[in-house]
């Protein structure tokens, strides 16, 4: 941890200054995340007079459970399907940015508005398109013999959740991209172009590796958004359906704890998901304090 | 470029324009969605040019609303986005200019400490700790109010670190200088720390005006009172109506109003957005 080598000497000040941000920290943060963690080991009888502590009982019936289970697996389906999806798009769309010196200022324009909208408004968008009743996706699919119907076939709900949420993200991997494909240095290509290099084993043999530590952190940014930020696009397109199929485990805290009232299990679910941010906090900051020069 | 290759150049251009209409094909079809009446929809498919409803839709939606949906006309939800939003990003930049100011600058005893438990926060998504956070808010009695819209949004580790890190590469001479003038802490603060801040400070605000107003799962949870409704939340409710019975005209229409005021500002602050989110996120 670092500070000034000069510092003004005041004993109350400093406190004064954090006393805001602790605060809040502590009201809403600390304090219901301990309580999670609290009655993630309770048992509440079905009136609410009286919680006994019951251990890891709320684990294990969690991880017995089918339900559970599938919403583990659907939530790394959809997580690691929108993160491929929306970096390889991005990286493409970068790359030919990158090559239009010119006009790059306008395409960059029209391609990173999405980030402004609301994740439930990006769910209403699609939901919209892919509506089995009028939407203009599934009439286009009937020409080509393909029936759509999100609302009972549980592959075609993943398929349209991962396409909502890959759009939104497209927008905010692009800038992230471009900006790492800005500051590799042009000699390095030029060199390259001499040799008798072309465009693409430039690209591969170059540029990309140059790339690494840009596509490692948007990796963790990704994975993040889509297990944390999705729930609007979940709730407006399936709400978790047809039939659990993309139930992701940030919709099922939320269902299991509000609609179904099961605050012992939803706990449970709340510390697991506090473990697997943890996780992914670490692994993202170990990498950005070794690249960072103060 | 190194060399000039004719057919890469168009081919980048065919794929820019490719990614450019993917992006906006969606709103395209709301938009034009937002001009017709119900009638036009009942052919089966959405029209796809724009039809002469514009003015009408958006005006009813603005003053009236949708009755049946149960929520108050856009107005009023467009006017708590923006109370919110601004009451997020403000709030954020505040306490995090304090704090880091606080870590950075000074030396007292349980510093580590207070840095860590800002640090924290960032482990803490408000969709994971959503049941007992709501149990605190309703304890204090802010279901329903502007307080409990936002002060639960409102600690920020990122803002926090953004600013430590800025205050950081500020010369150590400065604040010698200011000293050896006669400048207390707090003068040194609001004349010099906040003016070099300035760009910083705007970066963010635009960054932070955006994550206010996108919230949906919290006001969700809070707000029982339509007068409370904000219109990211708001819209869902008359989303949920318009598959009953068709109104999507009204509903596009209102989902345009909801868009339109972040992202207009990501396009006129192209150059504060792009600097706040590159720095924040680092």
């Amino acid at each position: 941890m670092q500070a000034k080598r000069t510092i003004f000497p005041n004993k109350l000040l400093p406190y004064l200054l954090l006393a805001p941000q602790l605060a809040v920290t502590l009201v809403f943060f600390i304090w219901p995340a301990a309580q999670a963690v609290k009655s993630s080991f309770e048992r509440e009888d079905p009136f609410g007079f009286r919680t006994t502590f019951i251990w890891f009982e709320n684990y294990q019936r969690l991880f017995a459970d089918p339900g559970y289970v599938n919403a583990l697996w659907v939530t790394g389906v959809f997580a690691i399907s929108v993160t491929l999806f929306s970096m390889s798009l991005s990286l493409v769309l970068a790359v030919a940015v990158n090559r239009v010196l010119r006009t790059n200022r306008i395409y960059t324009t029209l391609l990173v508005w999405p980030y402004a909208v609301a994740p439930v408004v990006v769910g209403i968008l699609w939901w919209f398109m892919f509506n089995p009743t009028i939407g203009i996706a599934p009439y286009l699919l009937r020409g080509l013999g393909i029936g759509w119907n999100h609302r009972v076939n549980g592959e075609q709900a993943m398929l349209l959740v991962i396409i909502a949420a890959s759009w939104k993200q497209i927008s905010y991997n692009f800038l992230f991209f471009v900006a790492g494909l800005q500051s590799v240095p042009q000699s390095l290509s030029e060199a390259a172009a001499i040799d008798g290099a072309g465009p693409m084993k430039r690209f591969w043999t170059i540029i990309f590796p140059l790339l690494s530590p840009t596509s490692f952190f948007l990796l963790i940014v990704n994975i993040n958004y889509a297990m944390f930020d999705t729930f609007g696009i979940i709730d407006a397109t399936t709400s978790g359906g047809p039939g659990q199929a993309t139930n992701i485990l940030v919709y099922k805290v939320y269902a299991d704890g509000f609609l179904g009232l099961n605050i012992g299990s939803s706990a449970a679910q709340s510390v697991v998901l506090m473990l697997i941010v943890i996780a992914l906090t670490v692994v993202q900051f170990r990498y950005v304090e070794r690249r960072v020069q103060y | 470029m190194v060399e000039n290759r004719p057919w890469l150049t168009l081919l980048t251009h065919l794929v820019l324009l490719a990614g450019v209409l993917v992006v906006a094909f969606p709103v395209y079809l709301a938009f034009v969605a937002s001009t017709h009446t119900s009638g036009d929809f009942f052919r089966g498919l959405v029209p796809l040019l724009p039809g002469p409803h514009l003015l009408e839709n958006y005006g009813r939606m603005l003053t009236v609303g949708i009755s049946t949906a149960g929520a108050p006309p856009l107005w009023i939800m467009l006017t708590n986005s923006l109370i919110i939003a601004v009451i997020i990003a403000v709030g954020k930049i505040i306490i995090s200019l304090l704090s880091a100011y606080a870590i950075v600058f000074f030396k007292f005893p349980f510093r580590l400490l207070a840095f860590w438990i800002i640090f924290i926060t960032l482990m803490l998504p408000v969709e994971v700790r959503i049941i007992p956070t709501f149990a605190v808010v309703a304890n204090l009695g802010l279901l329903n109010s502007y307080l409990g819209l936002t002060l639960p949004l409102i600690a920020s580790a990122t803002a926090t670190f953004l600013f430590r890190q800025f205050f950081l590469t500020i010369p150590d001479e400065l604040m010698e200088a200011a000293r050896v003038d006669g400048a207390g802490p707090m003068k040194f603060f609001r004349d010099i720390l906040l003016p070099l801040s300035r760009t910083n400070i705007a970066a963010l605000f635009v960054i932070l005006f955006i994550y206010g107003w996108v919230q949906y799962l919290w006001p969700l949870l809070v707000t029982t009172d339509s007068r409370y409704y904000t219109v990211v939340m708001g819209i869902k409710r008359l989303a949920a109506t318009a598959d009953a019975e068709p109104q999507w005209h009204l509903v596009m229409a209102a989902v345009m109003l909801a868009m339109l005021p972040p992202v207009l500002i990501v396009i006129f602050m192209q150059r504060l957005f792009v600097k706040g989110l590159v720095e924040t996120e680092k």
